[in-house]
């Protein structure tokens, strides 16, 4: 492992098992995963589709039940925490970022970058806030709706709501999914530097081996098991992590599966 | 096309049963009504049947006064006598003449020491005849000698009288106490006609006190030979009387009074079935609402099956169908509802008034109006929204859906020229006598071009009012979420306007009423106590006229009046008269003038004297110094000198005769005194004296002129909570529209929703998001309400000036008091949805498509 302090991680899942459905139709989407996401890092889950990727995921952020094993955030206990409890976790340590649909049509860029700061009441740190907002690099758009922008700067406004309230931990499900190789550039590079410069965690799945280099590390998950992991990944390791994981899928199918 | 329709229906079952709602709630109210009346219609029919049914012929005098004024369906009794009985048993074919001294204001006291009252149905009075009309006695014996009565049973029971108990009767000769001998009912069973309440003397007792007059009677019932039929008879008596009667079989009785309150029944439909309307008119608005927000949210199908080749009209076709699915089903369904409340409400009828129900029935009527209205109106509502689903273009199925704030410069302006219409429509509804019709279409279009108005309006009033939630994160989300799409949000509080619309019109006006009586009171009436009764029936109740005297003795009485209402011919025509005991001080009394320095004076006028109104003389063409002659009820024609010519105020109009009219009455007893009282006398004194005077009395009572006030008041209320209460309906439906907008919205954005969830908005944040946005539609919709509302009352009071409306009040706490109810029914609206909301799904609602 390569846990560097001897503080706890940002998030951790202990031996969890999540199963979907019953008797003939039931799926082991996750099979007894233990893993810990330290502090301060970025790290990428890859594989297959159907591998479980999602599904850890949700767990780990609270969003889902697991049927056996614990997940902490910081050092909260996330497994059996009720509705009230989970919401002051989302509200206070975890924030997302998801494909598509990440804004509220009704609200401005910086409408949308505050709302979890006022859901929860709380004022944004006028410095962070100056910072994330120069880094984000959206200049004059702050004031423009969701459907004015383009999906990268939507991607990246999103970015920046998860990132003003200074998470615990940021969970992204394939943010640049549904952008051009341009965009995605954009989003990976506020997203690392945002784990590089004020030391945010970040955990992110992708499909996507050249976003899975911007990270510091690579999870692979095979049928809801990990089965292997890389530190300090490049886009070329990654290619051949996976070639060696799944002979059968080429790269090419694997990148095209991410519009799915 | 047709198995598409089908299946998208069934896959979109919640809304259209919702909206399928609207138009059950609708077609019920209508339905439920022709039920309604036409049950209690047959009823009547039934009862008045079987009361007749033991009569063959009835004989009546012509009535001395053609006494059919405006307002009074009773005519005024005449009198017969022993000769006349005579003349008619000559006739051949006649067995016997029964006769019948009988009288309305027969009023019992029971054994609380309340009087028996009922709700419509007459108390006659009169005399017993065994086995006339069906009559039988049931308990004891009848009526003996003149301190015996018998009642009938159901007015026994109603009194808590047993035979043998003393009883207390009031009547037009005054009140008396006799011992009951027995009761009565009627063949078959009944134990009464119809909630009429009866009491019957002997023969003299009925004519002493019910007539007035000893020896008279009011009517014959005759027996016809065996073999003999009752019309031939009928023509007979006729025939050979030369006509000196009114003759009729019981038969014809029986129909011509069954017609009389079917009559009033028709009236009670029609205002039933405006009621019905209104909350049908409001049922267009959620309908069209409901489909407009499906073709929305169903854009890319729509499209797809477009570039699949379908056609415009069957586009068109597609959507209409499913409008007339939903129009049948809520018409049956409606209907079947409507069949059972109208049975409900007659069978309540019934109970209330002691009615025999005739079996339930659905008349044809109900069906057709169910069926039109029910299919009618969907499809109508449905056209709208099946032509913009015509207009999708096939590309839509390509491109994100995104729904383009169109512009509403055409809806406005369309809007403000309906609205126009509208009002100009209801302004000439209201000119001169009035037009129904074009006041309803006109108020029927000032609420649509309102309606097209509100998205414009709406802009800044949402915004506005969203404001005042603005202050949490959830309040201003809620706000926003109103203000995102105008045209939903405008048609959602338009229906509810409808509804507020309606009543703030009705309580403008009767508030206004209510200002211009206390107005008019507080300039024109000096007097300061009033003696009056509660009148459960047509006839007033009254006191004894010896009262007068008493009263005038106390001290601290400067002047008192009185007032006996009765039908008299003056000239050719008919009229409601008062009969003033003392003119001069009644004139000062309510502050008559004479209308101008040649109408004569108010000052000296004696017994023989009458005042006319100007607009009264000059349709009669009398003048000061005529002498009219004036028939009344009983007696030869009086002569009346026009002593003069008094202008019309807001308490007395027509003819008003000095008191030697008093003798020609059937009962001089008034009905109304005004007493003034002399400086420094105490108020609650005297009317403690007067009241005391009136003890043995329980119907009448006396009052100052602030209770008096506050009672009409009262009324006021009374009747604008009837108004209200039908209204609702229309109310409910609205509130179904925004329930169902609601819902339909936020299953439009449960994807939001989910990562509102996501990012931390809890359940309670979530459910007060839902809320204000649903309060913000309401109050929206209750604004617009209220504004149109006093519009449209204004209108109605300015057009009322000429009937004593004299005043526009405001209602501003009745106002008030609608806009709190309008938040709360936002916050009940929300309910639903918002629980909906809060139980949204994050995992479900952010996994991609
Ligand atoms: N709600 C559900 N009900 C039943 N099975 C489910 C459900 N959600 C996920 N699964 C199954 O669990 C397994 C893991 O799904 P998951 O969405 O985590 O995969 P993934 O790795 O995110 O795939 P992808 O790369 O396609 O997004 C799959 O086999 C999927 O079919
Ligand atoms: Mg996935």
């Amino acid at each position: 492992m390569s846990s560097e302090t001897t503080q706890p991680a940002a998030a951790r899942a202990d031996g969890i098992w999540k199963v979907y459905g019953h008797g003939e139709a039931q799926v082991h989407a996750l099979r007894g995963v233990s893993t810990a996401f330290d502090r301060g890092r970025f790290t990428a889950i890859m594989g297959p589709s159907g591998s479980g990727k999602s599904t850890l995921m949700h767990c780990l952020a609270g969003l889902d039940t697991v049927d056996a094993g614990h997940v902490f955030i910081g050092d909260t206990q996330v497994t059996g925490l009720g509705d009230a409890g989970l919401t002051k976790l989302r509200r206070e340590k975890v924030g997302f970022i998801f494909q598509q649909f990440n804004l509220l049509p009704t609200l401005t860029a910086e409408e949308n970058i505050l709302l979890p700061m006022a859901i929860s009441g709380r004022k944004p740190d006028p410095q962070w806030y100056d910072l994330v907002i120069k880094t984000v690099g959206l200049g004059d758009r702050l004031s423009h709706r969701p459907t004015e922008l383009s999906g990268g700067q939507q991607q990246r406004v999103a970015c920046a709501r998860a990132l003003v309230a200074r998470p615990e931990v940021i969970f992204a499900d394939e943010p640049t999914g549904n952008l051009d190789s341009r965009s995605s550039g954009e989003v990976l590079n506020f997203l690392r530097s945002s784990v590089h410069d004020f030391g945010q965690t970040i955990v992110m799945v992708t499909h996507d081996p050249r976003a899975a280099s911007y990270a510091d590390r690579v999870i692979f998950l095979a049928d809801g098991s990990i089965v292997d992991e890389l530190e300090k990944p490049t886009e070329g390791s990654v290619l051949d992590k996976m070639k060696s994981l799944d002979p059968g899928q080429s790269p090419d199918a694997a990148t095209g599966g991410a519009d799915v | 096309m047709l198995r598409a329709t089908l299946k998208s229906l069934l896959a979109r079952k919640l809304r259209l049963a919702l909206s399928a709602f609207a138009v059950i709630l609708g077609v019920m109210f209508v339905a439920g009504s022709f039920v309604l009346t036409d049950t209690l219609g047959r009823s009547f029919e039934n009862m008045f049947d079987s009361a007749y049914a033991h009569t063959d012929v009835v004989v009546a005098p012509k009535p001395k006064v053609d006494g059919q004024y405006a307002g009074d369906s009773s005519p005024v009794p005449g009198v017969l006598t022993a000769a006349d009985q005579a003349k008619i048993e000559a006739v051949s074919g006649v067995v016997a003449a029964h006769p019948i001294a009988e009288a309305e204001g027969a009023r019992v006291i029971g054994s609380d020491g309340k009087v028996v009252t009922t709700v419509g149905p007459p108390r006659l009075g009169s005399n017993w005849i065994d086995g006339v009309g069906g009559a039988e006695i049931r308990d004891g014996h009848a009526p003996q000698n003149d301190n015996q009565v018998v009642l009938n049973v159901e007015q026994a029971k109603k009194a808590g009288l047993k035979v043998g108990d003393q009883v207390t009767v009031l009547t037009p000769g005054g009140k008396r106490t006799f011992e009951l001998a027995g009761t009565f009912g009627y063949a078959g069973g009944l134990d009464g006609r119809g909630g009429v309440l009866e009491v019957r003397f002997t023969d003299k007792v009925a004519q002493e006190l019910m007539l007035g007059e000893p020896g008279a009677y009011t009517s014959f019932d005759v027996d016809v030979a065996p073999g003999q039929s009752a019309a031939a008879v009928r023509d007979a008596i006729a025939a050979q009387t030369g006509g000196a009667y009114e003759v009729k079989t019981g038969a014809e009785l029986a129909k011509s009074i069954a017609d009389q309150f079917k009559s009033v029944l028709d009236g009670l439909n029609k205002v039933l079935l405006g009621f019905g309307g209104v909350a049908l008119f409001v049922g267009t608005f959620l309908i069209l609402n409901i489909f407009s927000i499906t073709v929305a949210q169903r854009t890319k199908e729509l499209a797809l099956t477009r570039a699949l080749g379908a056609s415009r009209r069957q586009m068109i076709g597609s959507v209409l169908a499913e409008a007339l699915v939903v129009g049948l089903t809520g018409s049956v369904l409606g209907l079947l509802a409507g069949l059972g409340v109208g049975w409900v409400l007659a069978m309540v009828a019934a109970n209330v008034s002691g009615l025999i129900l005739a079996p339930i029935a659905l008349p044809m009527s109900a069906v057709i109006a169910a069926f039109s209205v029910g299919i009618v109106i969907t499809v109508l509502a449905a056209l709208l929204p099946a032509l913009r689903a015509s207009r999708v273009p096939p590309i839509a199925a390509l491109q994100e859906v995104a729904t383009p704030d169109r512009p509403l410069t055409k809806l406005s302006v369309g809007g403000g020229l309906v609205t126009a219409a509208g009002v100009a429509l209801m302004g000439y509804g209201l000119t001169g006598d009035g037009h129904l019709w074009p006041m309803l279409g006109g108020v029927m279009f000032a609420f649509i071009g309102v309606a097209l108005l509100s998205p414009l309006v709406g802009k800044p009033v949402v915004a506005a009012l969203g404001r005042l939630f603005s202050w949490s994160v959830a309040g201003k989300l809620g706000r926003l979420n109103s203000g995102r799409n105008p045209r939903r949000t405008a048609i959602t509080a338009a229906a509810l306007m409808i509804g507020i619309a309606l009543i703030t019109a009705a309580s403008t006006v009767l508030t206004s009423g209510d200002e211009s009586l206390r107005g008019a009171a507080n300039r024109e009436v000096h007097a300061d106590l009033l003696v009056t009764g509660q009148n459960s029936t047509d006839v007033m109740p009254t006191f004894t006229r010896s009262t007068m005297d008493d009263i005038r003795k106390i001290p601290g009485v400067a002047s008192a009046t009185s007032e006996v209402y009765a039908r008299a011919m003056i000239g050719k025509n008919g009229h409601g008269v008062s009969i003033i005991d003392d003119l001069p001080a009644m004139a000062a009394q309510f502050s008559l003038k004479p209308a101008s320095a040649t109408s004569g004076t108010l000052s000296a006028l004696g017994p023989n004297d009458a005042i006319v109104d100007t607009e009264t003389a000059v349709d009669e063409g009398v003048r000061v110094g005529d002498t009219v002659k004036v028939v009344l009820p009983k007696g030869d024609p009086v002569e009346f000198r026009i002593a003069a010519i008094y202008a019309e105020n807001d308490f007395y109009g027509g003819y008003l005769l000095g008191s030697a009219a008093l003798t020609h009455l059937v009962s001089p007893d008034p009905a109304v005194a005004t007493i003034t009282l002399a400086g420094g006398a105490s108020e609650s004194a005297v009317r403690d004296q007067v009241g005391r005077l009136l003890a043995d009395n329980p119907e009448v009572s006396v009052m100052t002129k602030g209770e008096y006030l506050d009672q009409a008041s009262g009324q006021i209320g009374t009747l604008l909570t009837m108004v209200t209460i039908l209204l609702a309906l229309a109310i409910l439906i609205a509130v179904l529209g925004v329930i169902i907008t609601l819902w339909l919205s936020v299953l439009e954005r449960t994807r939001e929703l989910g990562l509102l969830r996501a990012i931390g908005l809890g359940r309670a944040a979530t459910m007060r998001m839902i809320t204000v946005e649903a309060v913000v539609i309401t109050l929206f919709g209750t604004l617009l309400g209220l504004a149109t509302g006093v519009g449209m009352g204004a209108a109605v009071v300015r057009s009322l000036k000429g009937e004593g409306i004299t005043d526009f009040a405001v209602p501003w706490s009745q106002l008030t008091a609608y806009l709190v109810a309008g938040a709360l029914v936002g916050v009940f609206a929300a309910v639903l949805p918002s629980i909906k909301a809060a139980r949204t799904d994050v995992l479900k609602a952010i996994a991609y498509e």
